[in-house]
Order: C-alpha cells, then structure tokens, then sequence
C-alpha cells in the first residue's frame, strides 16, 4: 500500500506555482486588451453593434473590462487592431480603471491613493473571506475554489474562504445578484463585522454581464456600498483574483 | 403522434393538438413503458392561451414523439401515475396559472420574474413538515459553508436520522429563457447559452448550436462534428476528476482530494490551450469555429490525456483499494433502480442507480452518430457507485478522445468554415436537441414564428430531475452523510433555476 502510496506522491510531483505573479498563461488565454490607437470610427461602430454585452464604446474608442464577457468576437472582427493579450492581472479598485482606451498598452494596477486606509493596517498579514454566489452560473465559483487548490495555493498567504460570515472580513460576490439572493446576500454582509471588504468577481457581478436588462436581478445592494475590488472574467482566472487581492491587501510589493 | 429524431425540425402546425383527455390518454399509455421517457413538457403562450407540447423519447428506437394539448384549467395530473412528470406540471403551474388536479406535489419550482402569481415569494415556500414532539427540523442555506451555489435544504429528522429531505431552489434563477428572447443578437444568446450553467458551458452550448444550425438548415463537416465531441468529453473527463477529488475531500482523504485537484488541472487547461478558457466559453460558435483543432493542439491533447490516464489510474487504484474510502462510500445514499425509474433521474443519477440511459447511445448528435457507444451503468446506486460510475467514465472519454484524434488524421485537412451569426432559421417550425452532457441529458426547444425569429426557447439541465434523486437518497440516512450525498450528485443550481 505504502509502495502506491509513493508512486502515486512521486507522479503528482510538485504542483504549486513558486510564484504567482510572474508565471506565464497559455498564448490564447483573453486577459487584458490592447487596442490599437489607428481604430477608426467605422471600425468601432461596427464591433461594438457586434459585442454581446455592450461592453465597447465607439467613440472614444474602449473596452470596459467590467462588461467584457472575454468573447473576442471584437478582436476576431479587425484583429489587426484589437489583440486580447495573456496578461491576466486585471483586477482595479476603481469601476473607471477598468475601461480600457485605445492607445492604452500598461499594466493595469491598483490606485494606492483611493484604497481605504484600514484596508492594509487590518487585513495585511490575514484575511478571511466569505463567499457569496448571487446567481453565479458556478464557472466563478469553481475558480475561487481552485484558488485555493495545490497548483495556485491561496492559503500561503494567510488568505482564505470561511464558512461564517462573523469571522470574515469581507464578502467576495460572484453573479449578477438575482432577485431571489438579494436579501440572502444583504443578510450575509450585515453579519461580518466592521471595516469590511466588498469584492466583485465576475463580470457578471461586477455589471450583470450577459444578464443586464433582465427583470429576474435586483442589483440594488451593489450601489449601496462601496467596492474595494473588482475582478473582471468570465470566469476569472484564480490568477487574475489572486493577483488582485495581493496588490489590495498590499502583499505582493514586499 | 408524430415522431422524430435529435434535432430535427418540425412545423409547428403539423403537431397534432388533442383534446386534454386524449392526450392523457396517449402520454399514459406511452410512458407505461421502461424505454420510454419524457424529455420536456412545456406551455407556449398562444393567442389567448397556450399551446402544451410534450416531449417522449425512446430510448431504444432512437426516436422522440411529439404530443400536445391546448387546455388550461383543471387538468388530470400525469404526476398522479407518472412522477418523473411532476416538475414539469409544476413549472407550467408556476408559469403560467395552469392547474391540475390531483397533483401530489404542485409546489413551487423556481420563483421566476415572470410567475404568474406574484403574490408567491421565495420567503414562503410551503415546506413540508410532520406535526411531532420527537421530529425536528433543520435548514440549511441558501448560503452554504464553502463556495458553492445557494439552495435551501430542509431536513426533517428522527434524532441524528433524515426522514425527509426537501430542495428549496430559485435563488439562482437570471431568466435566461427571457433573455434569450429578449437578447436577439445570436452572438448574444451562444453567450448566454454558455451561462445557464458554467460547469457545462460546452454541453449546453452544443445544445443551442445544434438547435440553430438545424433551423437554418446548415449540416457541418464531420471534422467540426468530431472537434466538438473532442470538446464535449473533455469537460466530462474535467468534472468527473474533479468530482473524483471533491469526494476525498469530504472523507478527508487528503492525497486523492490533491491528486486529482492537479490532474483536473491539467484538462482543463488543455481546453484553454486549445480555445483559451478553461471552462470552454468563446469555444463553441454556430456553424463554425475560432479554433479549429491543429495537429499540434491534437498533439497536446493526446500527451495530456495519457498522462491524465496513467495518474488517474494510479490513484483510483489506491483509493478504491483503501478501507477507510469503502466504509464511507459504500451503501451510503442509496437510491433504487425502482427509484430512479420513478422520478425520472437522468445521466449520470440514472446511470449509478441501473438505469440505462444516456442521450449518446439513445438518441445520438453530432459525431456520435457515427460511433458506437455503450454506456456504463452501475447498479448498487450508493456514493460509491456514483464515484465509481466517474472512474469509470473518466477512462471511457479519455478512450473516446484518443480515437476520435485518431479519427481527426484524416479529417485535419478539411476546411472549417468560421463562426456566422446571421443563420436564418426555417419560419413557423420547432427543433428540439438534446446533449448528454457530463451531468446528463440536456434538452432545449426552439419555436419560430413566421419570420423565423425564435419566439420560444425552453432550457432543461439535467439537475431538473436529479435534485429529487438527491432527496431520495438521504432518506434513513445519518444527516452528517447530506454532504458527500450532496457531492456526489452534484446537481446544478443555476441549470435548475435558469
Ligand atoms: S471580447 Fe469583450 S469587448 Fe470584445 S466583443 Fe466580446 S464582450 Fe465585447
């Protein structure tokens, strides 16, 4: 027994990735866009009457990541100006930081300035989270879950999902918030003690993505609170979310 | 009665409507028998009122019927001699005021937007209860412990035993049928065919393609057919492993939990290689592809599964070797094939309980009709037949897949048309598809008005039926056993709430 034991120890080998943020994604992966600044009009009219969830503006020229369902129908239609590229640290701390203009070819990172202050002096060293799925199709939830798997690790850095929300310090919401959860998830929030996070994940959560206009969501918790974090996807990419709350709680500058 | 076959297309006026009785009648007689199951039964408003079709295939003729009726009040509820039909009576109930009587459970379904009684809300769900000084009851959720949709479950208990378990969902429920009405776009509604439910992306997917090339009348070579079947067992063999690894998890059986965890790792990163999501969204277009499979894609593939087999191998081994897995396992969660017939469980649920039923031998689509198939169908219908039933599949898909690659040498060279969002589809007609996806069957509907514009689309996951298998199968059962129950059956909750 003991013998299998080890063959099977020695085929899984090592899985974690040693480092986080500097590991490479797959060429094909949809991660942040670049857009060329030579777009024309026309050519923007056009990919944006073609873009699922009306996540381009035409004039001028953007994406907004946190619309975006990661489609690339946009970049398959005028591919020499548009190019989704592998990076996938796309997380922000501000709704606009998420629009991605023409011309614009930077790393995306987070606005130290317009973080709260008691973000980094509590939750720094440890953070304990509460996830909260409002109609989330269970693609997000599954790459939170594997957040925490042997290959990414969440927990090395003293991250981690718990079960009651009074021992979190914050809630990580997924889906477009539907109706039905909306009381649920006001529930949940009012029973993790203050200062508190409200992170989006999730295109879905973070706009409503594909589901905008339907009558089945009530989406008025989100404009009741302010949110700390926002990471687009559709589903995100446990690297992208890990990456995001490092940069939030100011772990990864060390 | 009419029949067909998976995906065809009808005219709707060529449905015969009967009288209520008649069609009672005709639905009765034909689910008398065992290969006989129904697919859908749904209500399609219509002028005044609504049109009712239902959908029977049989599974051994590869065939599908098709009946309907167009009567609205106090109807004889199939449920009362047929249970498997009891959520679909329910959901019209829901819907769209139409009553039956007899019902023996006409409860709520999902609380959708657009219910034809607003007054029902998701706080007062009618629960189930016992009047006892010795029964207690416990409720969990919507929110669970770790991340995971919400559902309310709420047990009735004899001490630490379940006698009754009853599923509250709803809470997950978008209105996708809307939208995919309301979004008119067909590039909109692949996407939201990938969000009904996002663990299946490629099951349903396929089932909203299917539908849609089959309207429009577009037949698509074989090496699209085949890429697609590629797709479609490489998110079975994804899920099961992972699956395999959820169960280790709630036995605590650490190095099963993580060794699979990494080897599921592994496929589903092969279908972002290949289409650059890990849960294949973007992947599956109508009529076309972004990506079709190159021989270095097919090359990876084929490295990644061997290596997958071999290790999952490994650790099946072991595991299913181990005392301390067995007694947790086994005889645990049981549900008979008796059961399983009577509720209508599908896919997988009706696979691990003897019930032979799967849409890729029954009423194959796609490349499937070019392939035999033989289902695995285990009978104890316990945890460990649920866990043994992906094992088993996991290695029966990754066969499939090498062969299809095999396949896929000689077909690699034929040209594959690009993704068109323009179909026009056939006026005044429906199509149905169903897909077996890693759950189950899935089955969507589309009818189309005389503009050929789709005026009505219906969305069935599998999880629509297994739920109630999951409620079985806690009957008598210790209520600390609810988890791996639950684990093993994992049903959807968005699939089911839509
Ligand atoms: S990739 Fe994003 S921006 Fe481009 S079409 Fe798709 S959803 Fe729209």
């Amino acid at each position: 027994m003991i013998l299998r034991e080890a063959k099977v120890l020695k085929s899984h080998g090592i899985q974690y990735i040693p480092d986080i943020s500097t590991v490479e994604l797959t060429p094909l992966f949809r991660g942040r866009p670049e857009i060329s600044s030579e777009i024309t009009t026309e050519e923007g009219r056009y990919v944006s009457g073609l873009c699922p969830t009306g996540a381009i503006s035409a004039t001028p020229f953007s994406i907004d990541l946190g619309k975006c369902v990661f489609c690339k129908e946009c970049e398959f239609a005028i591919s020499n100006k548009i190019r989704f590229t592998n990076d996938y640290k796309i997380a922000a701390n501000k709704r606009e930081a998420l629009i991605i203009e023409a011309g614009s070819v930077n790393p995306m990172v987070l606005d130290a300035n317009e973080m709260r202050k008691v973000i980094r002096d509590y939750f720094g060293h440890a953070l304990k989270l509460r996830q909260v799925s409002a109609a989330g199709d269970n693609a997000c939830e599954m790459e939170l879950n594997a957040s925490g798997n042997v290959n990414f690790d969440l927990g090395r850095y003293g991250i981690e999902f718990f079960a009651s929300p009074r021992h979190c310090d914050g809630v990580v919401i997924t889906g477009p918030v539907s109706e039905n959860m909306a009381e649920p998830l006001q529930i949940c929030y009012d029973a993790i003690p203050e200062p508190k996070l409200v992170i989006l994940v999730g295109t879905d959560a973070i706009s409503g993505g594909i589901f905008i206009g339907s009558k089945a969501l009530n989406r008025s918790f989100l404009s009741k609170y302010p949110v700390d974090l926002y990471v687009p996807g559709n589903p995100v990419h446990p690297l992208t979310f890990i990456n995001g709350i490092l940069s939030l709680i100011g772990k990864n500058n060390k | 009665m009419m029949e067909i076959y998976n995906t065809d297309c009808i005219k709707i006026a060529d449905i015969s409507v009967l009288p209520y009785k008649q069609f009672y009648m005709q639905v009765d007689n034909l689910l008398f028998y065992k290969h006989n199951h129904c697919v859908n039964y749904f209500a399609v408003p219509q002028g005044d009122g609504f049109l009712s079709i239902c959908c029977i295939a049989n599974d051994s003729n590869h065939k599908i019927y098709i009946v309907a009726h167009n009567e609205v009040d106090n109807l004889e509820a199939l449920t009362a001699k047929h249970y498997a039909m009891h959520v679909f009576e329910r959901e019209m109930h829901e819907n769209y005021g139409i009553t039956f009587d007899d019902h023996p459970w006409l409860k709520p379904v999902r609380y959708p937007a657009n219910r034809y009684n607003r007054d029902e809300c998701i706080e007062n769900y009618p629960f189930y209860s016992i009047d006892s000084d010795d029964l207690h009851e416990v409720g969990v959720g919507p929110i669970h412990a770790g991340i995971i949709e919400p559902g309310h479950f709420r047990f009735i208990c004899n001490g630490e035993k379940v006698l009754h378990l009853e599923i509250m969902l709803g809470y997950q429920h978008r209105g996708i049928e809307s939208l995919m009405l309301a979004k008119k776009h067909q590039l909109q509604r692949a996407v939201l065919a990938e969000s009904i439910s996002g663990d299946t992306a490629i099951g349903h997917s396929l089932t909203y393609t299917s539908i849609m090339e089959s309207l429009s009348g577009k037949s698509l070579p074989d090496r699209i057919q085949l890429e697609r079947i590629i797709a479609l067992e490489l998110e079975r063999i994804a899920i099961h492993i992972g699956d395999t690894s959820a169960l280790c998890l709630d036995i605590a059986y650490q190095l099963g939990q993580v060794a699979c965890e990494a080897l599921r790792t592994i496929v589903i990163n092969t279908t972002q290689a290949w289409c650059g999501n890990r849960f294949g969204k973007g992947f599956i277009r109508l009529a076309g592809t972004h990506y079709p499979l190159t021989a270095d894609m097919a090359e990876l593939i084929l490295k990644n599964i061997n290596d997958v087999e071999r290790r999952y191998r490994e650790v099946t081994d072991l595991m299913f070797n181990l005392p301390s897995v067995l007694s947790r396992f086994e005889g645990i969660g049981e549900v008979t094939v008796k059961q399983a017939e009577l509720v209508g469980l599908t896919g997988m649920a009706a696979r691990m309980a003897g019930v032979n039923r799967d849409i890729r031998a029954s009423h194959p689509f796609l490349y499937y009709r070019n392939l035999k198939f033989e289902p695995v169908v285990l009978d104890t219908g316990d945890v460990m037949a649920r866990a043994l039933l992906r094992r088993d599949e996991v290695f029966q898909s990754i066969q499939i897949v090498r062969d299809l690659l095999e396949k896929h040498r000689v077909l690699q060279n034929e040209s594959i048309p690009k993704p068109d969002y323009q179909l026009s589809l056939q006026a005044n007609s429906l199509c149905i598809s169903l897909i077996e996806g890693w759950r189950g069957e899935i089955c969507h509907v589309a009818l189309t008005d005389e503009t050929g514009e789709v005026y009505h689309y219906k969305i069935k996951d599998p999880s629509l039926h297994n739920w109630m298998g999951l409620a079985l199968a806690v009957r008598n059962q210790e209520i600390s056993d609810f988890p791996i129950c639950n684990k093993s059956f994992n049903l959807s909750y968005c699939g089911h709430d839509l």
